[in-house]
Parts: structure tokens; C-alpha cells; sequence
């Protein structure tokens, strides 16, 4: 460019024919041609000066279209520095499009005019103080594209303030700044790396993608940044730009492999396990394996392969590739092939994506055949497809040849070969060789199916069929002479040199087998001699001297005519091996030393030819990379680690949280303060009117986080009940219209309703709870109706839906924060649906890291702190223990397991939740896994939906409600198969009939004082010294029942409260510490047989403990 | 990340050039030239060269080379990607993607790619959200810019960007509220010669065109969503609900996406709703052959088969074809590729279309080794081949009432027929 400019402008001094603008825009040529001629150029200077008038003229409209002109020519990849001058002055423009191609046309010269370019930063100073956040966003982003060292120390100044700035726009910005200026000064590393360290703490999700793209640039190595905000990104990531999304997925497979253990050892001994937990939640697994097996998956590990999983539906490709490489570097073995089908999908896509993705499955597929062999078709060639196409299907379609497949795929090259693109062809018969080799079944038929192609009328697809039976013959030495034979009497009708050079080779190196044919075959060849390729005529010395060796009687007289020929050939290479062998095989008077040895030097066993995959190394570099591409390290290539033999601590991935461990302590006023943090976040958003829209992104965010804490699959339902709280009264509307949902009128019927905002909600529902404010009874009562009207989990999705849509909502939402601290109180019996946003429950008391931490990224996210306040009365615990439904031996390989996630049942508010995971441990699927027959007959169930097919080794997760109407006795039904059905039961403990429920210590007492007597009972144990604190009591007693905590004023005195599910009877449990080692057990509650159940249980339990 | 781009025409011309970062000079595209050079087909040059100092990454679309220069290590998945959204941006902005359009708004797209990428990193490559920034041209807008001076870019603030719903722009409003959705589905098969399906499978997408004010939130429901095996989904799509209850929840982009595309289920059998008897037969001796294709329908479900099409890619040794149809026309390229092709329209059953004729080969060629395979193309009205229907579609968030509409359509996508 520099160059050219210089040409322009001393062309430009003899310029001057004075042909119209316009006219000299017509002209102008569009290639790059410099030397087009000296009349363009100087129209274009003549256009030049004329755009320099313009731009100093005094209209706005001149300008302007003088300044298009100007950005037309950069286009087209013309010089236009010398307007810069002219150009500069207008950066301050008023006018917003005048000022963007001002901006476009600094960016690209400013590097070229660096003192001129530094008249225009203040104007950017200026901006980058601007109230408004987009202009300071531009101003950013133009000030340091400008590549002028001197400005570096304004540059990192603007960086830093912006890298702190309220909106998170402009704090992306500075996150693309930071590449900038370090590729301009790598002097500032440190101080960027500063940068970058304050940006990856940033809750924004659209800040990470380009913070981390900005990690990867200068510090790929500082793999310790990430440690503190590996779980944030984790659960960030489904929100993230689809780009963004790239980079972190490639960042976090190379972090992962620093921090994790591989996943890959003792493949057998965890692969069904594993497959199991995939659908559990950590604390489950870390659990279980504990106790059974020696790997135990890092939470954070399994974290990483959960939330990029649904990412495998993304329309982005490239967030699909990514995905899939890291699923292919680090998922346990047996559940990378949950990425093939999306890469199958990826090859619908554009000529170029196929290409890319095809290269990749040709590297998987040499290794894991069996991730793509059920997809074997989608890799048939098409005769429209492009040559490098081509080539990849047929490597791939190699590599997944195996003794089952292979006839078909034998038969669909037959196709190939007879296609009119010969080097596709000739690809083909490579490729039938190689399956030959590699299946030894199928030897003999390809072998046969070559040599009937030497017959083929196509040169190149004979010399190819030639040069491939040469390498099997190798292979294989022992038999097929025929087919040697067959070979020499083709050997007159080929002409390729290649071909005939190989066949040659093949009667000298196996003479013996032929002894009759070789001889005739040099006779020919010493009449053609002179008018062979070099390689045949090489070949044929060859043939020659082993002849000489081996059947000296009936070739002496040939081979020497032959040598003779060759000693006199214009070729020196031909010449030189004449001479080498005349030496070796004729016996004289010097050489005898060497001659002895001749026969074991030309004929000397050679290797067989290995014929392997071009892809076949290609594993060394990281899928999905341009390094794996073009099969050379590209540069700033980051190598994947191995993994390392032992983990490194886990711990530096917590943060530190101390205070949501607090918030969930039972004290209600504590769970007001991460309002203020939240708050600041509103204000940016509340001047443009999108706080709602910020809402539905961070809440679902939340979704994501917060399934990952409980269980994958069933539980995106209960995340967004959250949500719910909001919006019941459509809600309610929802599931009365669900009946009449075939009804095409219904959705006319919702809105009219709609319309009728909270008065409605206040008339319609008729509830006990109505209080004291006007707000914090619609809360309350939205909180209750909730529970009461959710009927089938149809209905939450579509609240869901509302929250982020309804403009309506916001004004509620404030509403809503306002009332929460009270809700509390009053409405203690109907929170409980909203407990479900309980992410993680209280887990801090167990040995799992995953959970506070995680529970310290989700409240971050969360637009109110509805959750915060909430927990209160989550479950205190969910015990991961999960119980045998049915082993897979008497399930026939179904096996299932049950495990009470301690959350209130959607179906039905008097239903107990149960998970099921169903697991098929057989080789083949099972279909429609249903619920049958009950009993007792009057047992109250929700059933899952049937589930069409469990392909094997695949489990899935899902959630039933069963109201065991306050008895422990077990609930009885049919676990059905298509073919078989398996009874099962269910018997609850007394404690998973609980629902945990909170309250202030003095609605604890009045409400004990009205079960006393025969409601209460009591019991004293003795339990060890040092468990008398509070934290060891409230653990086994939230082990066995699903209890919430009541504040306490006593030290001494625990308190724990709850309901029974099905008739909602209080139920009080008192702890009360006394002396040494005794404690006080008290429970009240007017269920008197429960009571005892459940005091036998805790006296076992703290006895213990 | 990407450096610089180059659009370039078949010819070689370099005709637009846009940089990210520092300049990169023009003579690094010899080195792809040299590369489309070699190629016989423009689509066989190969996607992904490496030179000394750069790295080429490009893709060849509407007859237009797109080629960015790479300087480290990026997967080439995203460069590619990113390149298809600036063809599909173009596409969008002036209704086609070509080189005259391109010449014709070179400013604009100079602009637009400006703001699609910052330092080589995409920042907006949502076309509603470009749109807010640097509006379209339509006849009237410019017919107004000319006269009253003003631009095609916005000054408004873009909250697009700033959203969490970057699809959607804000303060939409229509005065008729409607949502279409097209459910196109594309047979891809392989047919063997005896008209037996080697490979057969079917692809849909689900296309949408919503217009509707303000905010609405959708849902779309199916009757058969168990067909559906492989799915993606445009980023407003909420997955969780996809895999909890089968339905597509949204708040939809404004204006035309594609809604979601997906597999159906690799068990069921694919319905082939036509069949092809075909015989080419080149003589042993003399330089002749025959060729006849009959098309016939067999599986439509009581549809008519409209807008069928034939193509054959004969041997290059081709010299003429004498051939008459029965029914539609036919067309013969002699070009670098050897193709017929016969518009045959809707096929009617009680007359079967034909095309017969002679071929004549060049003097002293071979017999071609294989007979050259046949392309179909057709379509089929109001019908989903894999038998998906859409439930219903309910909106929420609104208050209006949305004109709704779904259309199917069957087309064939990669049929070929070996002979």
C-alpha cells in the first residue's frame, strides 16, 4: 500500500488533464494493476483534489457524499492519504453518518499519518467521557484502533476507566481494546494482563466472549486468571454471543486439560457408571464414586461437558465444532459419541463447512470407528460433490470399513471407480487397497475385483489398480501367481510407466514363483527398451540383474544386451545403476568381494508397504483447528496439554463466598444486602427501558446454573418458577385453558384475560393469605396459586415465556422486590414453589466445593434477589443417596434408581417429588418405558411421560409426584417395558414427606404451644462432645428430614420446621443442647405416629452423629 | 482473528478490500489465484491455503469468492461461518449477493463489515441489529435521501446490541401482525440403477417471516415432535423448553430467519415420491448412444409433483445430443461441464414425461466408462414428506391478535440417480 501511495503521488505531479470526476470514476480500474497507465492516476488526483474542495466546503451534504467517494476508494483498496488533512477536520462532525466514515477513513491511515492522526484524540478524550454509553463505546473502540505508538499511555488510561465503566457495552469494548494496544506495545502486558484480570471477574455475558478472546491474545499462559472465574464461565456460557462462545469453549478445553485428571483410564470399569451420573447432580457423583471407584470426575470437569453439551444445537457451526472437540479431548470415552449426530448434521451445511468438519471425522474416525460407523451412508459420495470432498468421504468411509460393513461399502466404490473423474476414481482403488490390508477377510475379493480393473479402459485407473495389487501382492507373497501371470500378459496393453514399472518390480522380486514368464517378459522388454520412461527402463535393469541372479542360464545373453543398452542411455541416473549392477552381478577379477553378496543385496526380503490414513497423525494437533487444517502448527498454535497425572488442587476454583453460606443462615435481614450490587446493575438498564430484557437473559442464565446444580434433565422446569412468582395469574389462566388448549380460540381467550393485570389476580383468587399491603398479598397470593394451580408442567414452560416478553412486567418485578423480605414471613406455607429456584441447596456443610461457589456465580446473575430470600426455605440438604428401584438384572438390563430431590412436586402440591433414573445397561434399545398398574389402587401418581426408545448405555432422568398421603407405606406400580413389566416400589422415608418451611422463632413458639401434649414427643440421646455445635446438628437432622431452619436465639437450641405434604400439619422439631453430651429431642406436631417415626430416625441419626 | 478481506470475482478481479487490523497487502490473493487457477471448478478450490506469512480462508458463494487472510491460529470454522454471514448479510441488505451489487453499494458494505467485526473479533452480526445501525436501502428511502439530504445511517441508539435478545429489536411495530412459518423439507437420496434407494434421508427447516409490534413471545408446538431426531435452533430458540416438552418457545427475530432446521429420524423410511426409468447406452461400436428417461410419480400422498427437473451430467466426450421431450424442454450446455437439463414442470400420471434421443459421441472417443448420473429437483405443495405437522402456535406478551400461517413444502435436495 505504501508502495503504491508513494507511486500515486509522484505520478500525480505530471497529472493534470482536466477530464470530469465522474467521467474518472468510470474509469477507474478496479484491479490492482499499479502500473495501469499515468492518466488514471492522475484522474485520480485531479478526483482528489476535487474531494479535498468538498470536504472543506461548508455543507453538510458536500461532505458527506465527498467522504463516501473517499471511503468508496479505500474499498476498492485505492490510496487516499493525502485528503487526510482534509479529512481530520471533521472528525468532531455533528452528523453521526459523516463522523462514522471519518472514523472508518482514521482508522485505516492513521497508522500511515501518525502526526496528523493525533489531532483527532482529543475529540475522543472528549467522547470517552460522554454520558451516553454508545459513544463512548465508538470513541473507545476508534482511539485504539488507531495504531499510534505515541498515544499508548492514553490508550491504557481509556482502557482502564473503561474496563470499569457501568455499561457493559463499553466494557466489551475495552476488552477488544486490550488486543489492540498489546499487538501496537507488548511492553504493556503487565498492566493489561491487570485489565483482564478485573474484566474476567465481569458477570456480563457480553463481556466474556471478547475478554477471553483478549486472555488468549496476551496471556494464553496465565491459566491461573481462570481459576476464580472458571465455574462463572461455565454457567455464563449458553448466554454468551455464539463467537464468544468459540473462544471460551477452546480456552476452557485447554484449561481443562491442565487442571483435571483424565477421564480415559480403566475405560471399563466406570463406563456404565458414568453414563449414569452424566444425568446426576456432582454432589451425587462425587458421592457414589467415592465409595466404588478409584476416578472420580472433578464436579468442575463434569460441569464443562454438561453446559457446553446443549451448545451442540447451536446454528452456529463453528460452536458445534468447538463443542465437539471438546467432547472429543475431554469427555470420558464412552460419551463422546453424543457429538456425532450434530456432526453429521454440520454436513448439510455449506461446501466449505463440510470440508472442515469431513477432515475432522477423518481424524475421529481412525480412532473411534464406531462414533460414525451408524452414519455411514451420509458419507457416500455424490457425483456433485467437489474433488477435496470426495477425497474425505472415501478416507472416512476406509476408516469405518470393518468385517460388517465392509461388502457395502465394497459395493458402493464399485460405483466410484467407474467415475468420470479419474483421480477420484484412482482415489477409489487406493482406497479398496487399504481396506484389503486392514480386513483380511476381504483380501482375496479385492485382490480379484483390481485385477478384473487392469482391464479397465482408463490408463489411469489400470496404473492405479496396478501399484495397489503390487503393494497387497507384497502384503501377502505366498499365493497369487496367477495373478502375477495375469499381470505380465496385461503388461503389453499398459502404457502408464508407473504401472509398468511396477510390474517389473513385481516379476524380478518374485522370479521364482513365475520362472517361466519373467524371462519372456525381459526379452520383451530389452526389444522396447530404448523407447521406455526412465522408471520403466530403471525397473527393467532391475529385472535384469535379479534375473541374472536367479536364472543366469536363460537370461545371461538378455541382461547383458540390457546393460549394454543402459550404459549407453541419455539418462545418467539409468546409466549410473548400470553401471552399479554390471559390477555387482557379473563376476570379474576386482569385484569379487561385492559379488558374493549380490544375491542377498537385490534380493533381500523387503518390507510390505504399509498403507495407512493421510489423517492418521493428524491427532497430534487440537480439533477443529486451523493447525489441524492445513496439518502444520500454525502460528500462535497453543498445544494441548497432556493430562496430568494428578490433579491439581481443586480448591483455587472457589470463591470465595462466605456470605451466601450467611444468607441462607435462617435470619431474614441479612438476605437484603446482595440488593445493592444488583441495584447498580438496574440503573444502567433502567434508563433504556430493558431491564426486562437483562431479566430473561440473566434468569436464564440462572436456569443453566442452577439445573447444573440440581439434575440435568428434568429439572428446566422447575428453574423457572422463579420466573413464575411473577406471573401466576397467567399462569393460573393457563392451566384452566389447558383443557381447552385443541381449541383454536384459546390463545384469543388468555389475552383477555391478561389484560386484567393485578386486580384480576386480587379478585380471581380467593386465598386465606390476603395481608396486610396491597403488594405483598399479590405476592403472596401469586406464590400460592402457583402451588396450587400448576397442574401439568405444560404450564411453566409457558410462564417462562411471559417473563421475558410482557412489557407489563416490569413495574410488577420492582413491586415484587420491594415486597419479597415480607413474603417471607407471612406467607410461609405457600413460598414453596418458589423454592424451587434454590440452587444447589445448602450444601456448605458437606465436603462438595462445587455448590457455595456455584450458589456465589448465581447471584450474581440473578436479576432480583428473589432467590436469595427464598432459600430460606429451600431444602436446608438434599442427601444425595439415591435407592435401587430396579437392579438391571431383574429388569432385564433396565436398571433405575429413585432419589427424593426434596423439591415440592409440580404436579400436584400434596405429591411428593421423586427422581427416577433409568439406565439401559443391554446392547439394544428399549422402547416406551411407561408406568402401569399401581397399588394401592388409590395411590395417587404422576406419571412421566412415556419414553419412546433408551438407546443402550443411554440413561435419562425423570421426575414422577407421588402422594403417600403422609404414611410411609410404600407405593407400589409397574415399571413397563414394550415387552416386559417390573414391579417396583417406593418407600419413602418419613423425613422425604416433609416440605421445609420457615418462620421467626416466635410464630415457632406460638405454634408450638398448640401442639402440645398428646402431639408432642420427646426424647433424650447422648451424643460425643464435639458435635454440640450448631453446624454438626443441623446436618444429620437435614439428612434425615426435609426440614428448614428456624432461627434461634439460644445457642443451645436448634430449631427446625416443616410441613407434611400431603395435609400441610406443621411439624417443629426442637434440638436443645444440655451439658455434656445429652441433647433434647422434641417434635411437635399433631400427625402423632409421624412424629415418632420421625423420632426414632432422628435419635439414630444424632446418635450417631 | 481475521485480518483482512477480499471479495473477489471468478475472473480474479479483487474488487473490494476491507482490513481489521494493519494493512495487508493485496499480493497476498496471488497465492489463492494461483490455487483457482489450478482448480478445474471454481468450488475445487480448496477452502483453507497456507502461504509463508498468511493463511487464506475462503469460501466461493453466489459466484463470488469471499477470502480472508489469516495471520494465527483460528479455528476455520468460525472464519468460514463468519464469511457465509457477510454473503447472507449482503443477501439481506440488497436482495441478492453478486458483484454488481456489491460495486453498486460499496459503501454501504464497506460500512456493514465495519461494524461486523472489531479487531478481527465479530461484535454485530445480527442483521436486525446492523439494521438498526445502517438502515437498507429501498427505492423510497433514496428516493427521499437524494432529496432531502439525509442517510441511510441510523442515529438512533442501538439497544439491540446492549440487549440480551440482540435478535430482536426494540419498539417494532406493524399495523397487520403476521407469522408465517414454512416448513421446507429436502429429500436427499441416492438411487442405485435398478431404482432401489441406497441412501435416502430427509432434511427440514423450518423458515419463519414474523412481523409482529412489540414484543411478542411464541410458542410452536407440533403434533409428531418425536420425528424431529436432530435439531438446531436460531438463538432465540429456549433449548431447555425444547428438551423438557417439545416445543419451540421464542421471542422471535423481526422479519424472515430460519426458525430451526432438523433430521427426521434415521428409522423411518423415506417416502421417494418419484421414480426414474432411465436407459443410457452408448454403442459399443461408432461413436453413438441412446438415451432414454422416463419420471413418473410414486410416492406423493395424493400431491401433485410440480417444478421437476432433470439434469444430466453426460461424459465430456459428448459432441451433440438430438433428444425430444414428451412434455417440458430441455436445455444443453456444452460448457466446461457437460449437462442437459429438462424442465419437465408438473407431472401428470396418466402421461408419463419422456426424453429420448440420440447422442453422438466425438470421432475416435471411447465409450464412456460410466453413464452419467441424473439430478432431480422437484416439489410438492402443502406437504411435509416426513409427515410432521405444526400443532399450533401460540403467542403471549401481547395483546393483539396475530394473523398466523403455515405452509409446507417437500423438495428434493441432493437426488441423484446413478444409471
Amino acid at each position: 500500500m505504501l508502495s503504491m501511495s508513494t507511486n500515486n503521488l509522484s505520478y500525480s505531479d505530471q497529472g493534470g488533464t482536466d477530464s470530469a470526476v465522474e467521467v474518472g470514476q468510470e474509469t477507474t480500474p478496479t484491479s490492482s494493476n499499479a502500473g495501469a497507465g499515468f492518466g488514471l492516476f492522475s484522474v485520480d488526483f485531479k478526483k482528489n483534489e476535487d474531494l479535498k474542495e468538498m470536504l472543506e466546503s461548508n455543507k453538510e451534504s458536500l461532505k458527506l457524499e465527498a467522504m463516501k467517494r473517499v471511503v468508496g476508494l479505500i474499498a476498492k483498496g485505492k490510496n487516499a492519504s493525502e485528503l487526510f488533512p482534509a479529512v481530520v477536520k471533521n472528525v468532531a462532525s455533528k452528523n453521526i453518518e459523516l463522523k462514522k466514515l471519518v472514523y472508518v477513513y482514521l482508522v485505516r491511515y492513521a497508522e500511515e499519518q501518525q502526526d496528523l492522526a493525533l489531532l483527532s484524540i482529543s475529540t475522543f478524550q472528549r467522547a470517552l467521557k460522554d454520558p451516553n454509553q454508545l459513544i463512548r463505546a465508538s470513541a473507545l473502540r476508534v482511539l485504539s484502533s488507531i495504531r499510534v505508538p505515541i498515544i499508548v499511555p492514553i490508550m491504557m488510561l481509556a482502557i482502564k476507566e473503561a474496563a470499569s465503566d457501568m455499561s457493559p457495552y463499553v466494557r466489551k469494548t475495552s476488552a477488544h481494546a486490550i488486543q489492540k494496544l498489546y499487538s501496537l506495545d507488548q511492553d504493556q502486558k503487565e498492566l493489561l494482563i491487570e485489565v483482564i484480570e478485573k474484566l474476567l471477574k465481569d458477570k456480563s455475558t457480553l463481556v466474556a466472549g471478547s475478554v477471553v478472546m483478549a486472555f488468549e491474545e496476551v496471556c494464553p499462559d496465565r491459566i491461573d486468571l481462570i481459576h476464580k472465574n472458571y465455574r462463572k464461565l461455565c454457567n455464563l456460557l449458553v448466554d454468551v454471543e455464539e463467537w464468544g462462545q468459540v473462544v471460551i469453549i477452546s480456552m476452557l478445553t485447554r484449561y481443562a486439560r491442565t487442571q483435571f485428571t483424565s477421564p480415559w483410564k480403566e475405560d471399563g470399569v466406570f463406563d456404565e457408571h458414568n453414563e449414569r451420573a452424566f444425568y446426576e447432580s456432582d454432589e451425587e457423583k462425587t458421592r457414589d464414586e467415592t465409595e466404588a471407584k478409584p476416578y472420580m470426575m472433578d464436579p468442575d470437569h463434569r460441569l464443562l461437558l454438561r453446559n457446553t453439551k446443549p451448545l451442540l444445537q447451536s446454528r452456529n457451526t463453528a460452536v458445534v465444532m468447538s463443542v465437539a472437540q471438546l467432547y472429543w479431548h475431554l469427555a470420558p470415552k464412552n460419551e463422546v459419541s453424543i457429538v456425532t449426530k450434530s456432526l453429521v448434521r454440520l454436513l448439510r451445511s455449506h461446501r466449505e463447512v463440510q470440508y472442515i468438519v469431513l477432515q475432522n471425522i477423518a481424524t475421529m474416525s481412525i480412532q473411534r470407528k464406531g462414533m460414525f460407523e451408524p452414519y455411514m451412508k451420509s458419507f457416500y459420495v455424490r457425483s456433485t460433490d467437489a474433488t477435496h470432498i470426495k477425497s474425505l468421504k472415501l478416507e472416512i468411509l476406509t476408516s469405518l470399513a470393518n468385517e460388517a460393513n465392509i461388502s457395502t461399502i465394497l459395493r458402493e466404490f464399485q460405483t466410484y471407480v467407474k467415475s468420470q473423474d479419474k483421480q477420484f476414481a484412482a482415489g477409489t482403488i487406493q482406497a479398496i487397497g487399504r481396506c484389503a490390508t486392514n480386513i483380511s477377510e476381504v483380501t482375496d475379493t479385492c485382490l480379484n475385483g483390481l485385477v478384473l480393473l487392469l482391464s479397465n479402459r482408463d490408463e489411469t485407473v489400470v496404473a492405479e489398480s496396478v501399484v495397489v495389487i503390487r503393494k497387497l501382492l507384497q502384503i501377502q507373497p505366498t499365493q497369487h501367481s496367477d495373478i502375477i501371470k495375469h499381470m505380465a500378459k496385461l503388461f503389453d496393453n499398459i502404457t502408464v510407466p508407473m504401472a509398468r514399472a511396477s510390474i517389473l518390480w513385481l516379476m524380478g522380486e518374485y522370479c521364482e514363483r513365475v520362472p517361466k514368464i519373467a524371462p519372456d517378459v525381459l526379452r520383451k522388454m530389452a526389444k522396447s527398451f530404448t523407447s521406455e520412461e526412465d522408471i520403466v527402463k530403471l525397473q527393467t535393469v532391475n529385472l535384469a540383474a535379479k534375473l541374472y541372479l536367479t536364472n543366469s542360464k536363460q537370461t545371461k545373453l538378455l541382461t547383458q544386451y540390457i546393460l549394454n543398452l543402459g550404459k549407453y542411455d541419455q539418462n545418467y541416473d539409468i546409466r549410473d545403476r548400470t553401471r552399479f549392477i554390471r559390477q555387482l552381478i557379473v563376476p570379474n577379477d576386482k569385484n569379487g568381494a561385492l559379488s558374493k553378496y549380490a544375491h542377498r543385496i537385490l534380493l533381500a526380503p523387503k518390507p510390505a508397504p504399509v498403507l495407512e490414513s493421510a489423517y492418521k497423525d493428524r491427532d497430534r494437533y487440537q480439533l477443529g483447528t486451523l493447525s489441524h487444517t492445513i496439518n502444520t502448527k500454525a502460528s500462535g498454535y497453543l498445544e494441548l496439554s497432556d493430562w496430568p497425572a494428578v490433579a491439581p488442587d481443586q480448591s483455587v476454583r472457589n470463591v470465595e463466598v462466605i456470605e451466601p453460606v450467611k444468607e441462607w443462615a435462617p435470619s431474614l435481614g441479612k438476605t437484603v444486602k446482595s440488593k445493592p450490587a444488583k441495584s447498580s446493575d438496574d440503573k444502567f438498564y433502567s434508563d433504556s427501558g430493558e431491564e426486562e430484557e437483562k431479566g430473561s437473559g440473566s434468569s436464564s442464565s440462572e436456569d443453566g446454573s442452577s439445573s447444573s446444580s440440581s439434575e440435568e434433565s428434568g429439572s428446566d422446569a422447575e428453574s423457572h418458577v422463579q420466573k413464575n412468582s411473577s406471573q401466576t395469574s397467567e399462569e393460573s389462566d393457563k392451566s384452566s385453558s389447558q383443557s381447552e388448549k385443541s381449541s383454536s380460540e384459546s390463545d384469543s381467550e388468555k389475552k383477555e384475560r391478561k389484560t386484567k393485570t393485578p386486580l384480576q389476580k386480587k379478585t380471581v383468587k380467593p386465598t386465606a393469605k390476603d395481608c396486610d399491603s396491597d403488594e405483598n398479598g399479590n405476592v403472596a397470593k401469586e406464590a400460592n396459586s402457583s402451588s396450587a394451580e400448576e397442574s401439568s408442567s405444560d404450564s411453566e414452560s409457558d410462564s417462562d415465556t411471559h417473563t421475558d416478553s410482557d412489557s407489563g412486567t416490569e413495574h410488577k418485578k420492582k413491586t415484587k422486590s420491594k415486597a419479597k423480605p415480607k413474603v417471607e414471613v407471612k406467607s410461609t406455607k405457600d413460598v414453596s414453589l418458589l423454592d424451587l429456584v434454590t440452587p444447589a441447596p445448602v450444601t456448605q456443610h458437606k465436603s462438595s466445593v462445587l455448590s457455595p461457589s456455584l450458589l456465589g456465580d448465581l447471584e450474581g446473575l440473578s436479576l432480583s434477589n428473589v432467590s436469595s430470600t427464598i432459600q430460606l426455605s429451600g431444602p436446608a440438604f438434599v442427601p444425595e443417596k439415591s435407592h435401587d428401584l430396579l437392579h438391571r438384572m431383574t429388569g432385564k438390563g433396565l436398571s433405575a434408581q429413585y432419589q427424593f430431590p426434596r423439591q415440592p412436586c409440580l404436579y400436584q402440591p400434596t405429591m411428593v417429588s421423586v427422581q427416577i433414573s433409568l439406565t439401559n445397561t443391554t446392547d439394544h434399545p428399549l422402547e416406551q418405558i411407561h408406568i402401569g398398574d399401581r397399588s394401592p389402587t388409590g395411590l395417587n401418581i404422576h406419571c412421566f411421560n412415556t419414553i419412546e426408545c433408551l438407546e443402550p448405555e443411554a440413561s435419562v432422568t425423570v421426575f414422577m409426584g407421588i402422594d403417600f398421603n403422609d404414611s410411609t407405606q410404600a407405593a407400589n406400580f409397574q415399571l413397563c417395558t414394550k415387552e416386559d413389566h417390573f414391579s417396583v416400589s417406593i418407600q419413602p422415608a418419613i423425613g422425604e414427606l416433609l416440605l421445609p418451611i420457615t418462620m421467626t422463632e416466635l410464630d415457632f413458639r406460638k405454634e408450638q404451644g398448640k401442639l402440645l401434649g398428646m402431639n408432642e414427643s420427646s426424647a433424650t440421646i447422648t451424643m460425643a462432645a464435639e458435635n454440640m455445635t450448631s453446624q454438626p446438628i443441623s446436618r444429620p437432622v437435614a439428612t434425615v428430614a426435609n426440614l428448614g431452619m428456624v432461627p434461634s436465639s439460644q445457642d443451645n437450641v436448634h430449631r427446625f420446621a416443616g410441613k407434611t405434604a400431603n395435609s400441610g400439619a406443621v411439624v417443629l422439631v426442637t434440638v436443645e443442647l444440655r451439658g455434656e453430651s445429652t441433647a433434647l429431642i422434641t417434635i411437635n406436631t399433631e400427625k402423632s405416629v409421624m412424629g415418632s417415626m420421625l423420632l426414632r430416625d432422628l435419635k439414630l441419626a444424632l446418635a450417631q452423629a | 482473528m481475521i485480518n483482512s478481506l477480499f471479495l473477489i470475482n471468478p475472473s480474479g478481479e479483487i474488487f473490494l478490500e476491507k482490513h481489521w487490523k494493519s494493512v495487508v497487502s493485496r499480493s497476498v490473493c496471488d497465492y489463492f489465484l494461483e490455487a483457482k487457477e489450478k482448480a478445474l471448478e471454481p468450488e475445487d478450490v480448496p477452502p483453507v491455503i497456507h502461504t509463508p506469512h498468511h493463511y487464506l480462508i475462503s469460501i466461493y458463494r453466489d459466484k463470488l469468492f469471499f477470502l480472508s487472510v489469516i495471520q494465527t491460529e483460528v479455528p476455520p470454522l468460525f472464519v468460514i461461518e463468519f464469511l457465509h454471514r457477510v454473503a447472507e448479510m449482503i443477501q439481506d441488505y440488497f436482495g441478492e449477493c453478486s458483484e454488481t451489487v456489491v460495486k453498486d453499494h460499496m459503501v454501504m458494505v464497506y460500512e456493514l463489515l465495519e461494524e461486523m467485526l472489531d479487531n478481527g473479533f465479530p461484535l454485530a452480526t445480527e442483521s436486525n441489529v446492523l439494521k438498526e445501525m445502517i438502515r437498507p436501502p429501498t427505492i423510497l428511502r433514496s428516493v427521499v435521501n437524494t432529496l432531502t439530504g439525509t442517510s441511510n445511517v441510523g442515529d438512533t441508539l442501538l439497544t439491540g446490541q446492549l440487549s440480551t435478545i440482540p435478535w430482536r429489536r426494540a419498539g417494532v411495530r406493524y399495523t397487520n401482525n403476521e407469522a408465517y412459518f414454512d416448513v421446507v423439507e429436502e429429500i436427499d437420496a441416492i438411487l442405485d440403477q435398478s431404482g432401489t434407494t441406497v441412501f435416502a434421508e430427509i432434511q427440514g427447516v423450518v423458515e419463519a417471516c414474523v412481523k409482529l409490534s412489540g414484543m411478542p413471545d411464541l410458542t410452536l408446538s407440533f403434533m409428531n415432535p418425536r420425528l424431529l431426531d436432530d435439531v438446531s435452533f436460531h438463538p432465540c430458540v429456549r433449548y431447555k423448553l425444547w428438551e423438557s416438552e417439545r416445543v419451540l418457545s421464542f421471542i422471535p427475530p423481526d422479519g424472515n430467519f430460519t426458525l430451526m432446521t432438523y433430521h427426521v429420524n434415521a428409522q423411518n423410511l423415506v417416502a421417494i415420491p418419484v421414480y426414474v426409468k432411465q436407459s443410457i447406452s452408448f454403442f459399443e461400436c461408432g461413436s453413438d448412444g441412446r438415451l432414454d428417461v422416463t419420471v413418473g410419480p410414486k410416492q406423493t400422498m395424493g400431491k401433485t409433483v410440480e417444478g421437476v427437473m432433470v439434469t444430466v451430467h453426460l461424459p465430456k466426450t459428448i459432441l451433440s445430443i438430438n433428444l425430444t421431450a414428451t412434455q417440458g424442454s430441455y436445455t444443453y450446455d456444452n460448457g466446461t461441464k457437460v449437462t442437459t437439463l429438462w424442465d419437465i414442470g408438473k407431472l401428470n400420471p396418466q402421461k408419463l414425461p419422456n426424453l429420448r434421443g440420440s447422442l453422438s459421441l466425438q470421432a475416435g472417443a471411447p465409450k464412456p466408462e460410466e453413464n452419467p448420473s441424473l439430478n432431480i429437483d422437484l416439489k410438492i405443495q402443502q406437504l411435509a414428506i416426513s409427515g410432521l405437522k405444526v400443532n399450533r402456535l401460540d403467542m403471549f406478551g401481547e395483546k393483539y391478535k396475530p394473523f398466523k400461517g403455515v405452509k409446507y413444502i417437500t423438495k428434493a435436495g441432493k437426488f441423484q440417480v446413478r444409471t
